[in-house]
């Protein structure tokens, strides 16, 4: 199969599959009866105020009746308005979404640049110290609660030892000047602020550390199986008895296969990021998606609950999908 | 009539043969020891917490608050001067618990599905695999908060909550490994015996794939108890007063600028009771590639 048909079918496959997933969070927000009306207006209010919000928001309406509108309004760019806000939802997550890939993204670089080395290199000093350090310090990243660990460190690297600012994006003595890309640092670069670029770049360390520790455990995890697996090959044994240096067969012939695997799962792993987001921008004030959504959990704000999730579904996605075709560039027998 | 005489040892010699040669490999691996040794540790704190517990759970001491940790109270006191030693062992059996419950019905509605929908094939394996697309499509924990939401907070609701979201990735995993097998003689065999479907589905397959299963269950014990604890921290799941380590986190979280014990014991506990979990699951999996090596 040619490279083309096959975006083409997973393009299409997707769609399906958010579709699937609107089909989901609708029903879980509204078969279930949760009374988003009375929790915002409390138990006291009137019942005619509470029949004449249901009617305006469309609730009164049959469950598929309301779906069909959401779907229409949907496919005009229009993702409802928010309770908690009173804002458009679509309004709403182009505001935050940058905080929210801003972090996700340096956390996956993090996790890329510890992990990636730390799993080659724990599978060639097989059974080493540092391949022990490396393996349990991956373990117990995957048996942390992120939430804890960031608590932890803001406890000690902001409370105690200041080394670190606390929470948000920047201090509120510094002005990152016009919104160009949303993201801080990239605007900060653009104006050439430096001192700004400074304190956004300050400010992500330790979020971005928290969020990416877990994913740094898998992916180092994932490249030392990886990496041992082909140092098994017979391909490797070839360029050893052909007096290669060691140097030379790691690096040309060992890691481009062993990073394969890696990377097929930068995708889910940037999937989880986007997911412990959640939990990392609670305790750090982060004024994200996560933060947004979780508020939205709690105000029961299901339009922008869906609003949210439809989002970080598509993005989830289209990360798959990148990382998929990256896949079937670097290993030719997968375009099957 | 001459195996039935001989008895269930010895009808059953090669599958005990594997089993005592798991258990002298997990004897072998330092890994499953420590695995094995914290998880015991933390099933004696549910069992006898309760009466080895120096205080009372909720019992309030407003002239001790924030006591910092001390021989009196090893782990300190919280904002209403509540013993933290004594909550963190009450709340070591309701993790557990939520673990075990929660894993047992993945384990049995995943693997029935899964089993079905490999084995039948057809419409049925089509209609579930784009299900589990869909499931599987965006981060479990959105969804999760998105139900714990809509069914409001509490234990039992977190306990379902997480069945709900968790399901599918048991189903993928029998199904998988459901189609390893079927198409094997033996299978065949039974069908030309006249054995039933449901025969062949739990005496003849589901046996055959109980390893993986088994691992993936040990493994998503400490899963599931850390998507408990979140949705404890996010409020999304257990109520104050409920001694649940990831609510007593949350609530530690408002004194993390002195006093770190707070929220600082119940995340150790988390930390390595999955650690527990994680370590025994991977020891498994790795006999049980010895296993297939062999």
């Amino acid at each position: 199969m040619n490279i083309g048909a096959y975006i083409v079918r997973r393009l299409a496959l997707m769609v399906l599959v958010l579709f699937g997933v609107l089909v989901i969070t609708f029903t879980v927000s509204h078969v279930i009866p949760a009374d988003p009306v009375g929790a915002i207006l409390g138990p006291q209010a009137p019942t005619h105020l509470i029949d004449k919000i249901n009617a305006e928001w469309g609730f009164d309406k049959p469950l598929y009746e309301q779906f069909l509108m959401y779907l229409r309004n949907l496919l005009r760019g229009n993702l409802g308005k928010s309770i908690q806000t009173n804002n458009a939802v679509l309004d709403d997550i182009m505001m935050r979404w940058p905080a929210t890939i801003e972090l996700s993204t340096t956390a996956l670089l993090f996790a890329l640049m510890l992990g990636i080395p730390a799993g080659i290199i724990s599978a060639i000093k097989r059974n080493s110290v540092l391949d022990h350090f490396v393996r349990v310090f991956s373990i117990s990243g995957l048996s942390m609660p992120v939430f804890w660990l960031g608590l932890m460190l803001l406890f000690l690297l902001y409370f105690q030892m200041g080394v670190l600012p606390g929470v948000g994006r920047l201090d509120t003595s510094i002005e990152i000047g016009r919104r160009i890309t949303g993201l801080y640092t990239v605007d900060a670069l653009l104006q050439g602020n430096r001192e700004a670029f400074i304190n956004t770049v300050r400010h992500l360390i330790m979020p971005a550390f928290v969020l990416g520790f877990s994913a740094t455990g898998s992916i180092a995890r994932i490249t030392r199986a990886s990496t041992l697996e082909v140092m098994q090959q017979e391909y490797v044994n070839t360029a050893k008895a052909k007096g290669l240096s060691e140097r030379l067969v790691v690096f040309r012939h060992i890691l481009r296969n062993a990073l394969i695997t890696p990377v097929t799962i930068i995708g889910l792993t940037y999937g989880g990021l986007l997911e412990g987001s959640i939990l990392t921008e609670t305790i750090f004030a982060w004024p994200g998606l996560g933060r947004y959504a979780t508020n939205a959990f709690m105000m029961l704000d299901f339009q922008a609950v869906m609003g949210v999730t439809l989002f970080i579904a598509v993005i989830y996605s289209v990360a798959n999908l990148l990382v998929d075709i990256l896949y079937a560039y670097l290993d030719p027998r997968v375009r099957i | 009539m001459t195996e039935t005489k001989k008895g269930w040892l010895y009808r059953h010699r090669y599958q005990l043969e594997d089993i005592r040669l798991m258990v002298r490999l997990l004897n072998e691996s330092l890994t499953a020891k420590i695995g094995i040794i914290l998880l015991s540790c933390f099933v004696f704190m549910a069992i006898f917490g309760p009466t080895l517990s120096p205080y009372k759970p909720l019992v309030q001491d407003l002239t001790n608050r924030f006591v910092p940790p001390s021989s009196e109270h090893p782990f300190g006191t919280d904002q209403l001067g509540r013993d933290i030693f004594s909550r963190v062992l009450y709340g070591s059996r309701i993790s557990l618990v939520m673990g075990i419950v929660v894993t047992s019905i993945l384990f049995v509605i995943g693997t029935t599905l899964g089993l079905t929908a490999g084995y039948f094939g057809g419409r049925v394996d089509e209609l579930l695999m784009r299900l589990t697309d869909m499931f599987l499509a965006f981060p479990s924990l959105i969804l999760a908060m998105a139900v714990a939401a809509a069914l409001g907070p509490g234990l039992f609701n977190t306990m379902v909550t997480i069945a709900f979201v968790a399901w599918p990735r048991y189903a993928r995993l029998a199904r998988a490994c459901c189609l390893q097998v079927k198409e094997e003689t033996y299978i065949e065999a039974a069908k030309a015996m006249g054995m039933s479907h449901g025969r062949i589905l739990f005496t003849q397959i589901l046996p055959m794939i109980l390893s993986p299963l088994i691992v993936q269950a040990t493994i998503n014990l400490g899963g599931v108890i850390l998507t408990a604890a979140g949705l404890g921290f996010l409020g999304l799941g257990a109520q104050p007063p409920e001694p649940e380590w990831g609510l007593m986190i949350s609530e530690g979280r408002r004194f993390i600028s002195n006093q770190w014990w707070v929220s600082g014991f119940p995340g150790i506990m988390i930390l390595l009771v999955v650690l527990g979990f994680n370590l025994i699951g991977d020891s498994l999996r790795d006999v049980m590639d010895v296993r297939m090596r062999r």
